[in-house]
């Protein structure tokens, strides 16, 4: 009913953020994501919602944190150079049980690197950039409208865990435009009642301390534990993945994000040379689909694991099949994208 | 009839402060907290504590709080002031935290004069870590870090941080006080109630330096420590009014 | 006719000597005693001459002392 609308990736991703209830927005200007930041300095003065360009990304995340605190949406948005800035904030964000939503739109490195899409910070996502032990649900869409539709659910699992939650996206992401639905405005009222633990002033209750500091061992490893339960339940209920074509497939592609959306153009040149091939697409990347991948590995003779970068998911792949199936590995780095056509040429090989 | 004249302010908790004898921070947590129930805002307070000797602030303080990273109190309390406008937010912090690696951040939340209060405690030394070198240490000064005393060739100048920070065009009012005799708290606590008065006035960024000593890592007694703030101090760091755009706030 | 008087919290004071060193009519002073932290405490050793300016109170950083007066009823 919702008519479709021809969008930049970053734009789109704002707007959706919008959408889902966010009306507090702290941010830097870096390529190849500025178009986010700058739609958001637009559009929430329209909700009347809060824009600020802080100083940094260390000011920006600290933004985010102070804002979190008091229990409303929030978010910022970067790309790699800027994400390793806020790795201290985001660790604080998450020992302090804070909700938060993060973008990363990720482009090539490692250091200055270039503008150019990547998907090498996968490690920094989900192995942690940040000290401590702790996690990010990281959730990978590979089209402008997944995007879209999983911000919501980024907001809504940020705020039901209390802890950040990470789109990782891509150059080719943020750049590309699309026709996109935008969803209806999440109505906010009767969600997530933050009110317990919130700073929002002591009226007629006893203080609220927000804190990921306790100088005593003994207390800090409870706090510690007790977000583990929580990354339990997350593990539990939060997997995401897409399978395509498994059914009869005796070779297997996995790949996330914009490379998962190419291998699917593979799967379909590889099927019209007679080759069973499927795709794996993991869509949660934090909780990685370890059970799924493996059951759906039964009986594929090879996998092949392809990314925009030097082989990060791929050791997660590994992990998952436990040696069961040999995982081999493609991928191109420092901002160049993969062809279907070379993909293909590189299964072969396996074949 | 027996009646206290002078007691513990509600805005305190209950529990005794981890600080060193005669560590200024008690009195200056004791004039912010004054202020805080003269002011009669203990309940939409929210308070930001930095890293350093003052981590446990926000514990100290019977109000909303919370632990920044070193240095980004400011971007925290502009998170919080942006997002509930109305409350008053405040940030404690001490020289490492502001004047080191939070100097980003200070000076932004003062330009863009966010209607927050800061309280910066300079004692010209890191505390908390043991007795480190600060911005604001001075020449001549022996730490753990400059044990042959601060040499301005190699380890630069103390830095002033009223005097840098007064030019940004966002602060309201800001002035470096001491609480060194009785005298100097009953005015530091003017200064501070006189900072939190233009947070409730929505007029910008409000922000009192305080000038304490740290016995444990000068290597003084309490009272010798007074002496030595008075003496070398107050010679390079001045106490007075830099910023005042309010004049008297009745 | 009033009087003035302090109460000094042995247990919070840390012995740091600001109360005394300031104390206009040095009716102030350290106790002999030791606290459970190992501090001597300060003392009102001549209450009667307390004016109760509250000089100590302003000094301590530990508000382990509150000032009182007694007025006498009339």
């Amino acid at each position: 009913m919702a008519e479709k609308v021809m969008v930049k990736g970053n734009e789109a991703m704002a707007e959706a953020a919008v959408r889902a209830g966010c009306r507090l927005y702290f941010g830097y200007p870096i390529t190849p994501q500025s178009e986010f930041t700058e739609y958001m300095a637009r559009r929430m003065p329209q909700v009347n919602g809060v824009f600020l360009q802080s100083e940094s990304e260390v000011a920006a995340v600290n933004m985010v944190y102070g804002a979190a605190c008091t229990g409303n949406r929030v978010m910022t948005s970067t790309s790699s150079p800027g994400f390793s800035l806020m790795q201290e904030g985001v660790s604080y964000i998450a020992g302090a049980m804070l909700p938060a939503v993060f973008v990363n739109v990720v482009r090539g490195g490692p250091g200055l690197g270039d503008i150019q899409p990547a998907q090498s910070d996968y490690f920094q996502a989900t192995k942690g950039g940040a000290h401590g032990d702790y996690h990010l649900i990281v959730l990978a869409p590979g089209s402008i409208q997944e995007s879209v539709d999983l911000m919501e659910d980024a907001f809504r699992m940020a705020d039901e865990y209390r802890m950040p939650v990470l789109i990782l996206a891509d150059g080719m992401l943020g750049q590309m435009m699309e026709p996109v639905e935008f969803p209806e405005f999440v109505k906010l009222e009767g969600i997530n009642d933050h009110s317990a633990w919130a700073l929002r002033g002591a009226t007629g209750r006893n203080a609220n301390k927000v804190t990921s500091f306790d100088i005593d061992p003994v207390n800090l490893e409870k706090m510690n534990m007790l977000i583990q339960e929580i990354y339990k339940r997350v593990r539990v209920r939060e997997v995401r993945y897409e399978a395509i074509a498994l059914e009869d497939a005796e070779y297997m592609l996995v790949g996330y994000g914009t490379m998962g959306r190419i291998l699917g153009s593979v799967v379909k040149l590889a099927r019209n040379k007679g080759i069973k091939v499927g795709l794996f697409r993991p869509i949660t990347l934090w909780p990685f689909p370890y059970a799924e991948l493996k059951k759906a590995a039964q009986g594929v003779k090879t996998i092949l694991t392809v990314e925009m970068s030097t082989g990060q998911m791929v050791e997660d792949v590994r992990l998952a099949v436990e040696g069961s199936v040999p995982v081999e590995f493609y991928g191109r780095t420092g901002g160049m994208v993969p062809t279907p056509d070379e993909v293909l040429a590189e299964l072969l090989k396996h074949v | 009839m027996i009646e206290a004249t002078y007691k513990r302010p509600e805005s305190l908790a209950k529990r005794e402060f981890s600080y060193c004898p005669g560590c200024h921070h008690g009195i200056i947590h004791r004039l912010v907290a004054e202020t805080i129930d003269e002011l009669n805002i203990r309940e939409k307070t929210l308070m930001v504590a930095p890293v350093g000797c003052s981590v446990f602030a926000y514990e100290f303080f019977d109000v909303d709080g919370t632990v920044a990273p070193h240095g980004r109190a400011p971007a925290v309390a502009t998170g919080m002031k942006r997002s509930l406008p109305d409350r008053v937010v405040f940030t404690y912090q001490g020289d490492g935290d502001l004047a080191a690696i939070g100097t980003a951040e200070i000076i932004h939340a003062a330009n863009r004069g966010e209607k927050i209060t800061t309280i910066f405690v300079n004692n010209a030394i890191y505390g908390m870590t043991g007795g480190q070198m600060a911005p604001t240490t001075l020449l001549g000064m022996k730490t753990t870090t400059s044990p042959y005393g601060r040499k301005s060739e190699t380890e630069g100048f103390p830095l002033h941080v009223s005097e840098l920070l007064k030019e940004t065009a966002g602060i309201i009012y800001l002035e470096r006080v001491a609480v060194s005799s009785p005298q100097e708290v009953r005015k530091a606590k003017a200064a501070i109630k006189k900072a939190f008065t233009v947070q409730l006035r929505g007029l910008g960024f409000a922000m009192v330096e305080v000038l304490s000593t740290c016995p444990t890592n000068w290597g003084l007694s309490p009272v010798e420590s007074i002496k030595w703030l008075n003496e070398n101090m107050k010679k390079e760091y001045p106490l007075g009014v830099f910023v005042d755009k309010v004049g008297d706030l009745k | 006719m009033s009087k003035n008087f302090v109460k000094i919290d042995e247990e919070r004071c840390k012995g740091c000597g600001l109360c005394i060193n300031f104390c206009p009519k040095k009716v102030l002073s350290f106790s002999e005693k030791f606290n459970s932290k190992g501090y001597h405490p300060a003392r009102q050793h001549d209450p009667d001459n307390c004016i109760g300016c509250g000089f100590c109170y302003m000094m301590c950083p530990d508000t382990a002392i509150t000032v009182f007066k007694e007025t006498a009823k009339v």
